[in-house]
């Protein structure tokens, strides 16, 4: 019987019932869910306004300092990692991989927690220098090293062979061909991916929850639900959901983009 | 300069050939592709090879700057031994210059900056100096015009010119050429051969490894045919080409002559051309 259908008829039935599918849900939830509630418990207007300018210049800016000093560190020591896995060198390449499984394959949560507790045991008497800053700053870079090194390392083997060739044969050393002609190559592959991470630790940052931290180290989350609690409303929650969107979502925009410029490159 | 104050033997060297390889093995696993080549490339002299896919040709010139490492024999070039495991092998190929097939300029860098960026990480020259070098040389190529163009921007003759040029630039005593012309369209392969024609020209001591038939005829002082990792026929190029002594030579030019020959006439019809059957049949 539905062969009889022509196409543009079964097109046009399919088309109906994922309409009717669509707009069947969300008058389901319209009309089920609780509206007043919820505007009660997340979006108190005078509430959200009291939230500034604090959850702008403390708790976001501290987000994105957690954000970027990890993203750093987990660049450098990511980079570090890709050559040792890249090594001619076995015992480099071992360590390498060891590094990238055992951090790529925990919670980045247990890792905080080590950080905290493992560091201070390991060498008595010092601390981490920056305090809250460098153990978010360490422990989101331990992480993001692993994913970074395994991302650098698939970019530096995407550059040609015959680069690395013609930098040998114009005398070039091994470590000046990496240098000026491999990485600057294999970064261009790689921002895609690394913006990518950039904005898992945006949003992994929120971990710091877990650390003790004063209230002018607080970020976005840990602000928004001191708050919370404080308030006895949810709404310091949802303003900061929106200010974690307000970086991501452009972010995310971006790395569009450069993937799209990547593909036309090559 | 200074790096010939160095060389005491330069006196020597002078009447030494320029490459010289003795018994050269190399094998990639149980894949025994040169059995002991010996050959030598005198100072301002042009070398073709040519020979079979798979033959070693390319792997014949790239142990000579040491890109593949030789399983045996030694290779010496300038009077250096590059085989030589202390020898400081970065030095060695600055005096070598070689052009690869694929082009490989650098992509993330402009025409200019792939002939300046080696000069001043290898050779230490300054930006003015390596710029002055590096334009002196585009207009060698023709190609002053493009110095502030992207690779991607070229077409692939001028690619190939732009990695001639870059070799170049370097000031080297030898050039490897390992099959300049295969990677271009037909059109644009007159356009690098004839930049290679002048450098020969110009006393350039080469090493071409290449199809071109009437390239190796017209420019090679000597033409080596290759065959399954050994050098089956050498001789001057109007000898090997023009008059193979060996079978396996005369199979092979008539394999990469014929087919030219019976293609040529089906694009252009009306006019057969009888000088390449002529020579192939020699």
């Amino acid at each position: 019987m539905t062969s009889r259908l022509t196409r543009r008829q079964r097109r046009r039935i399919s088309q109906g019932i994922q309409y009717a599918v669509f707009v069947a849900v969300l008058v389901l939830i319209g009309v089920l869910a609780d509206w007043d509630r919820l505007q009660n418990q997340f979006a108190q207007k005078d509430l959200a306004l009291r939230l500034f300018p604090e959850i702008i210049t403390t708790a976001l800016r501290n987000t994105v300092i957690y954000t970027m000093s990890g993203f750093l560190l987990g660049l450098v020591l990511g980079l570090v990692i890709a050559m040792m896995r890249l090594s001619s060198v076995a015992p480099y390449r071992w360590v390498a991989s060891v590094y990238i499984e055992l951090f790529r394959g925990l919670p980045a949560l247990l890792i905080f927690i080590f950080v905290g507790v493992a560091v201070p045991l390991a060498f008595p008497g010092t601390e981490i220098p920056g305090g809250t800053y460098g153990k978010v700053a360490l422990g989101l870079g331990l992480v993001a090293a692993a994913y970074m090194a395994e991302t650098i390392r698939a970019g530096i083997q995407a550059v040609p062979k015959g680069q690395m060739e013609a930098a040998r044969s114009l005398g070039f050393s091994h470590a000046r061909a990496m240098v000026s002609v491999i990485i600057p190559q294999a970064f261009r592959i790689v921002i895609p991916p690394l913006t990518n991470e950039l904005v898992l630790l945006f949003k992994d940052s929120s971990l710091v929850l877990f650390l003790g931290v004063t209230l002018q180290e607080r970020e976005l989350t840990k602000f928004g639900r001191d708050l919370a609690s404080q308030t006895a409303n949810s709404t310091p929650i949802l303003v900061a959901g929106l200010c974690y969107l307000l970086v991501t979502v452009p972010l995310s925009f971006v790395v569009r983009r450069l993937e799209a410029r990547a593909d036309k490159a090559v | 300069m200074p790096r010939k104050t160095e060389a005491v033997d330069d006196t020597m060297a002078t009447d030494r050939p320029e490459i010289e390889i003795r018994g050269l093995h190399k094998s990639f696993g149980d894949n025994h592709v040169l059995r002991g080549i010996d050959l030598e490339v005198a100072r301002g002299e042009v070398v073709c090879v040519i020979g079979p896919s798979g033959s070693g040709k390319s792997t014949l010139l790239r142990c000579v700057n040491l890109l593949e490492e030789p399983s045996g024999g030694q290779v010496f070039v300038g009077g250096t031994e590059v085989t030589d495991l202390d020898v400081d092998i970065d030095a060695v190929r600055r005096r070598i210059g070689m052009v690869f097939q694929q082009f490989n300029l650098f992509p993330h860098v402009s025409v200019t900056e792939n002939l300046t960026l080696p000069q001043r990480r290898v050779l230490g020259r300054d930006k003015a100096r390596s710029a002055a070098v590096a334009l002196e040389n585009l207009k060698r190529v023709g190609l002053a015009d493009k110095a502030d163009a992207y690779p991607a921007q070229l077409s692939g003759g001028q690619q190939q010119r732009v990695a001639i040029a870059r070799a170049l630039s370097m000031g080297p005593e030898v050039m490897l050429f390992d099959e300049p012309t295969s990677a271009l369209d037909p059109e644009l392969v007159g356009e690098v051969l004839s930049v290679m024609r002048v450098l020969a020209g110009e006393g350039m001591t080469m090493m071409v490894v290449t199809h071109e038939m009437s390239f190796a005829r017209e420019v090679a002082d000597r033409v080596v045919f290759m065959d399954g990792g050994v050098i089956v026929e050498q001789g001057p190029a109007a000898q090997v080409v023009g008059h193979p002594r060996q079978e396996r030579t005369r199979n092979f030019l008539n394999r990469i002559l014929d087919p030219a020959a019976a293609g040529a006439p089906a694009d252009d019809g009306r006019r057969p051309r009888a000088e390449d059957g002529g020579s192939g049949t020699g």
